[in-house]
């Protein structure tokens, strides 16, 4: 199987692109063609073992983008990376993920359904020519191509002297914006990101922050959502943070059945998510299910 | 001179009659036992030699050739150590062949000529039952149990007091038939403060005997609640208290005490344990943890560490409901109708769903440890039920409902479910497939969800499965790292 490629200098090879200190020669694509860079690129990064806050932050910052018609770039790696693509094809958005890789390899494996998913409606890239095998060394360049693809990057969760910083560098190197979620100071997850608002990084309160700096339209909000008056009471308990069933059960004083059956309503209506035994609010949101029977 | 005793054979879960012939002819004395006897069953010949011997009987000074039939069928154990000596006996003309002739007998003589328990002893009372044979000599110690099959039992002490009884001398005092009464209790769901949400989980798996997985950090009680789990069971039948104590007879640990074994069983064999020690096998064949759980529960703790083909080796008795293990003569079949709890950290440090700690497993060792549990064996538990570490206001909890209350509820509900099955309707299917649309959810998994969605409308009492019993059925749905 042979690839199409876009060469330095030549017909659809991405401006921005081009700014780099020292741009690929050559990037091979997988799925789609480069028009998709037409679309304004954001790339979301950070840690491959994340927490699940980190992978919800992750999940619905790219959706939110995508929502509003921005494209969304990343590695393709565990945690974050996954995420992100997952958000924005979760919001029917377009993504690209760029890999460190030969461009016919599916690196890491376990994401081999995610990218087969991105090649269908965005594009896989790399700079790989087939049978590359993936290697630590590549991914520092490999995230070069990130950063340089994308109008601003945004750095969810990262330990100190990460991959993600280095492609926050890159960007910063571009004079393009710097996001950063911030986090809990006794996180290590945090550490990295939080440093980078100490050099300068714009803090991500939410997705608006980054189509803001981009110039794009927030997309219109979801309706009030018609929930019932468990889910109404849960919700308005998760307000306060992550909580258990069970802490959901002693706040509400809702049975652990009728709680349940709230919290179904919430994670179906996009209003909450749940993770290892917590459930969290998000800040999305769709028409919720009549569950009341 | 020739003399016969009857006996029994266990193959699995069964007895065959087993004619033991002892023959003695003139010629240099010796004893050879023939008729396919295994290596504990060759080694009768210096039991019942010095059992004889210590019952001040005398061994006869004969060829003496003790023939088991069938010869076909293998003879296992020491359970033909009493019919070889009484057989002799009788040939030697010692006891009346007659009066031999009227009983079954088995168990184990030690060398000073006391009588030992053996294993099936209620299989083998109830195929000497079968065949018209009204008594079975058996030692002391296994007479309430031969009792449970409907035979008279003979309880006997030592080879003395047999010969005795068979010449018309000694009469044994009867056995009192063992009484289905609670031996003990399971520990109790009233000990276990909040965990509200487990508790719930547990009522539902009791009803529709799901299958379940714990996951949350170490010490939030996972352990402690799958023990409670039989408590809140249906209460097993006559006829089940009988197969149940059936397998445990066989395997061989039946307490002597108590032989009936009238509530559900519970079983938690070690991470460590070899997969024939869980699914069966080994001489005998022997039934495994899988079988002796039946109509029980089988708690895996720490699910992952267990070795890889003994997970793979459960799929076969999950999916049956029995185990079939091969042996030289066919094929021995146990029962094996268990609730499965498996219970599992969710990452390999520990820490995940510990809002105090981070987890610090890298993206590889996690996959790695998903990776040990199979899709096939993951696929198998209808419920998956976290249990995150509280923050420590659940100690001020009030103490919880108590298991007999819970039970209460699950007898009757599990009764409806087995009569008729709750149907689902549109609005139930609209919200499954807006979960499937919406959600990380298979279509493996929407399957697993219907079926919990019955059992909990079942519990309300309800004819349909309703948008809310979906909801709450859909709560306890695998985590897509677990069941993508
Ligand atoms: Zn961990």
């Amino acid at each position: 199987m042979t690839y199409p490629s876009v060469s330095k200098g030549g017909r659809g090879y991405p401006p921005l692109l081009a700014e780099l200190h020292d741009p690929p020669a050559r990037l091979f694509l997988r799925g789609g063609s480069m028009d998709v860079m037409a679309l304004p690129a954001v790339a979301v990064v950070g840690a491959r073992s994340c927490s699940s806050y980190g992978a919800q932050v992750a999940r619905e910052v790219a959706r939110e983008l995508s929502a509003a018609g921005a494209v969304v770039v990343s590695g393709l790696a565990r945690g974050i990376d996954g995420e992100a693509h997952r958000g924005a094809l979760a919001a029917g958005g377009l993504t690209v993920a760029v890999l460190g890789c030969g461009i016919d390899r599916d690196y890491p494996r376990a994401h081999a359904e995610l990218a087969r998913r991105i090649a269908e409606s965005g594009l896989i890239v790399s700079e790989y020519p087939p049978g590359v095998e993936p290697s630590p060394w590549r991914f520092p360049a490999r995230n070069r191509i990130v950063a340089g693809l994308a109008r601003a990057t945004v750095v969810v969760e990262a330990r100190e002297r990460s991959g993600a910083l280095i492609t926050a560098d890159f960007a910063l190197e571009l004079g393009r914006e710097v996001f950063a979620v911030p986090g809990e100071i006794t996180s290590a997850l945090s550490a990295g990101t939080n440093d980078l608002i100490r050099q300068g990084a714009t803090p991500l309160l939410s997705a608006g922050d980054v189509l803001d700096a981009l110039g794009l339209e927030r997309a219109p909000p979801a309706p009030p959502p018609d929930l019932s008056p468990e889910g109404q009471a849960v919700l308005a308990c998760l307000s306060s943070g992550a909580l258990t069933l069970d802490e959901i059960v002693r706040a509400t004083r809702v049975g652990s059945a009728e709680a349940a059956v709230a919290l179904t309503e919430l994670e179906l209506a996009g209003l909450a998510v749940h993770a290892d035994g917590l459930y969290r609010r998000t800040t999305g949101g769709r028409d919720p299910p009549a569950v009341a029977g | 001179m020739l003399a016969r005793a009857v006996t029994h054979a266990l193959v699995g879960l069964e007895a065959r009659p087993v004619e033991v012939e002892a023959h003695l002819q003139r010629g240099v004395p010796g004893f050879a036992i023939v008729g396919l006897p295994d290596k504990a069953c060759q080694e009768a010949k210096e039991r019942v030699r010095s059992g004889i011997a210590s019952a001040e009987l005398e061994w006869p000074l004969r060829r003496i050739t003790v023939n088991l039939a069938p010869a076909g069928l293998r003879k296992e154990g020491s359970g033909y150590d009493l019919p070889i000596a009484l057989a002799v006996l009788a040939a030697s003309r010692q006891i009346p062949p007659e009066r031999l002739a009227e009983h079954a007998a088995v168990g184990e003589l030690a060398l000073d000529g006391r009588l030992r328990p053996v294993p099936g002893i209620i299989v083998a009372a109830e195929a000497a039952r079968r065949a018209g044979l009204g008594l079975l000599l058996c030692p002391l110690e296994s007479a309430p149990e031969a009792a449970l099959a409907g035979i008279e039992p003979v309880p006997l002490r030592h080879l003395a007091e047999a010969s005795a009884y068979l010449q018309g001398r000694f009469r044994p005092a009867p056995v009192e038939p063992a009484v289905a009464t609670a031996n003990g209790s399971w520990p109790d769901l009233a000990d276990v403060r909040g965990q509200e949400r487990a508790r719930r989980a547990l009522e539902i798996v009791a009803t529709g005997g799901h299958n379940v997985l714990l996951g949350g950090p170490p010490g939030t009680g996972k352990t402690m609640l799958a023990r409670r789990l039989p408590g809140i069971l249906p209460a097993l039948t006559l006829d089940q208290a009988l197969e149940v104590t059936r397998i445990h007879s066989v395997a061989g640990v039946l307490p002597s005490t108590h032989p009936l074994i009238d509530r559900p069983p519970f079983r938690a064999p070690h991470h460590t344990a070899s997969a024939a020690a869980v699914v069966g096998g080994g001489r005998g064949p022997r039934p495994g943890e899988v079988s002796l759980a039946h109509h029980g529960v089988l708690l895996l703790d720490e699910l992952p560490e267990f070795q890889r083909p003994v997970l793979e080796a459960l799929r076969q008795p999950i999916e049956d409901g029995s185990v079939a293990l091969a042996r030289a003569a066919g094929q021995a079949v146990f029962p094996a109708r268990f609730v499965l709890v498996g219970t599992m950290n969710l990452c390999p440090c520990g820490a995940r769903g510990d809002p105090s700690v981070e987890c610090r497993c890298t993206p590889q060792k996690l996959a790695a440890y998903g990776a040990k549990l199979s899709r096939a064996l993951l696929d198998r538990f209808d419920l998956v039920v976290h249990m995150p570490r509280a923050r420590g206001r659940e100690l001020d909890a009030a103490p919880g409902e108590p298991s007999a209350e819970i039970r209460a509820r699950v007898e009757p509900a599990s009764g409806r479910l087995r009569e008729s099955r709750p149907s689902l309707g549109k609005e139930g299917r609209d919200l499954l497939t807006r979960a499937v649309d919406t959600l990380p959810l298979s279509a493996r998994g929407r399957a697993r969800v219907a079926r919990v969605a019955a059992t909990v409308a079942g519990l309300a009492g309800a004819e349909s499965i309703e948008p809310a019993h979906i909801a709450e059925a859909l709560s306890y749905r695998a985590p897509p790292e677990l069941a993508p």
